[in-house]
């Protein structure tokens, strides 16, 4: 749906050139809810305007539902813009315009007939649940319904990607848990494809498919959620991590354990299975575990522990390999 | 010394209604030169859609020198070009020409500084719904500038109502003619007093009515 081919972004200012993106390589395939997470300055707000082209690539070229933008007149690229909708961290939306008139907005540029106006934007206000709102202002909105009149004006033209620019970082998580409710409601009932930008893991970890690592302008670590986040490869990426899971605090665990600590990742429906019990019961070892998780990543269930074996060496060996047979994923730690 | 003696009303009246002409006529060129100006002054300047360093360059020149030359020296130096325009330099007609030159670029530079108030968020979201740049500039910049807007006409109108004074040195009519000949040139103090009585009437309406229309239309 979204495909970016080596996109590069440089600023130039008298003696010093920013290279903002370096060789971005990026499909976002149609339908999946795909988050690029990253500091502030890591080029991710670069990015994703390179994708409706508020920012144009140095070079490069961006291709939005078989389109290739990058080559487009200006008048050609306002018609396809009207069907990549954006929504942003501060709203943007009209302070004088109420929020029907806001959410009317791009159906006016698109030339909608009046009433064929007034039909989708009250379809667009129950999407959101703001029926009894309509006639506002944005002044007289908290935050999370600012955010949702944004959507609803995003929707309005009916686009195939919906573009979100750091779309809850100005909400309390509990209006950002609302609204990413909102999002993966849409992705799932309207089937648009969602890219969408951050810097806090819990986002990419509560609705999106795929994630990607930005630092210093370029991807640093691609992939499916769960194996990013259960396997981060790359420093920056542990650091994110970590936001959402516990240090393991291994100084303490080196002075206090007796046996071998191992972490054992798992996921999916062994989730849901006694795996760990059933292994070690067979042998004469005991475990303790010392830290753990088990949540949901998106849909799938997950679990993570730490887990001290206590035993002789062939039980616990005997234990790895059998843990590691029923598909879990196991390293040692000490 | 009897108070009100040389007060002739018809003349007075005739009097506020050329003020109030000048004013008129001179609103109108003024806010629709003005806003012209102060539109391309803020979309070519740095970091805007139409950013053009040349044309802001040289416009920004011009509307500077004209703002710095006092307004009565102004309406000498462009009495030529007054003559050309309406054909006299004098009374009321010959007045409104040097009104616009000098309210204009004042003009223009207020609604330079409102549009400069609206939230760029706002532009960058409605160039990503496919908006021209007419539908930007009247649906965006102009609507959400417009409590700015009409408080830079207010404060243009009230200075022009001194400007409009100052044009009667030179003949310009209205009030400001009046209070010099015959206040200034005759000795007739009390004439004087009640032109000036209604000068500060007119800006108090003037300021009240731009203040209401503010309060109407702001939605913070």
């Amino acid at each position: 749906m979204i495909e970016l081919t080596d996109v590069h972004k440089e600023y130039r200012t008298k003696d010093t050139v920013v290279h903002a993106l370096r060789n971005i390589t990026l499909k976002v395939e149609k339908g999946e809810i795909f988050g690029i997470i990253g500091h502030s300055g890591a080029g991710k707000s670069t990015l994703l305007r390179c994708v409706n082209l508020l920012e144009k690539p140095t070079s490069g070229t961006v291709k939005v539902g078989g389109v290739v933008l990058t080559g487009l007149g200006e008048k050609e690229l306002q018609q396809r813009r009207k069907k990549i909708g954006m929504i942003f961290q501060h709203f943007n939306l009209l302070s004088t315009a109420t929020v029907r008139e806001n959410i009317a907005f791009p159906l006016k540029i698109s030339k909608y007939p009046r009433d064929a106006i007034r039909r989708r934007v009250d379809e667009l206000l129950e999407l959101v649940g703001l029926t009894e709102h309509g006639h506002k202002y944005p002044s007289q909105l908290s935050g999370g319904q600012k955010q949702r009149v944004g959507i609803a004006r995003a929707l309005a033209n009916e686009p195939d990607v919906l573009l979100c620019d750091e779309a809850t970082s100005a909400l309390d998580p509990q209006t950002t848990d609302s609204i990413l409710a909102l999002l993966l409601d849409i992705n799932r009932k309207l089937g648009i494809t969602i890219l969408l930008i951050t810097h806090e893991m819990h986002v990419i970890r509560s609705i999106c498919d795929r994630v990607a690592v930005m630092d210093q302008g370029s991807i640093i670590e691609l992939g499916d959620v769960l194996s990013v986040f259960l396997n981060p490869q790359h420093e920056r990426t542990r650091e994110f991590v970590s936001q959402v899971s516990d240090e393991l605090d291994t100084d303490m665990l080196r002075s206090r354990a007796e046996g071998r600590v191992v972490r054992i990742n798992y996921k999916g429906d062994t989730a849901y299975e006694p795996i760990l019990y059933e292994t070690v019961r067979s042998t004469a070892a005991s475990f303790v575990i010392l830290q753990g998780t088990v949540s949901r990543m998106k849909d799938t269930p997950y679990g993570q522990l730490i887990v001290e074996l206590r035993g002789s060496q062939s039980d616990t060996d005997q234990i790895i390999a059998e843990l590691r047979r029923r598909g879990l994923d196991v390293t040692m730690i000490l | 010394m009897n108070w009100f003696e040389n007060i002739r009303w018809p003349e007075i009246t005739k009097a506020t209604n050329d003020t109030l002409t000048m004013l008129g006529v001179t609103m109108v060129f003024t806010v629709i030169i003005g806003l012209i100006v102060g539109i391309v002054l803020f979309l070519t300047s740095s970091g805007q859609m139409l950013q053009n360093r040349i044309v802001y360059s040289i416009l920004s020149f011009i509307v500077n020198i004209l703002r710095s030359i006092p307004f009565i020296i102004l309406m000498i130096l462009i009495m030529p070009m007054t003559k050309m325009l309406v054909g006299q330099s004098w009374g009321v007609k010959g007045a409104i020409p040097p009104l616009i030159v000098a309210a204009a670029p004042f003009f223009a530079r207020l609604v330079e500084a409102s549009l400069r108030e609206v939230d760029r968020g706002v532009i960058e979201a409605a160039q990503a719904m496919g908006a021209s740049r007419w539908r930007i500039i009247w649906s965006v910049l102009l609507r959400e500038s417009r409590t700015g807007l009409l408080a830079a006409i207010t404060i243009t109108a009230v200075t022009l109502v001194g400007y409009t004074a100052m044009s009667g040195v030179i003949g310009g009519g209205g009030l400001g003619d009046l209070a010099i000949r015959y206040g200034y040139q005759g000795y007739k103090l009390d004439l004087m007093l009640v032109t000036v009585a209604i000068l500060i009437i007119m800006v108090q309406i003037l300021q009240m009515v731009g203040d209401a229309l503010v309060r109407r239309f702001s939605r913070k």
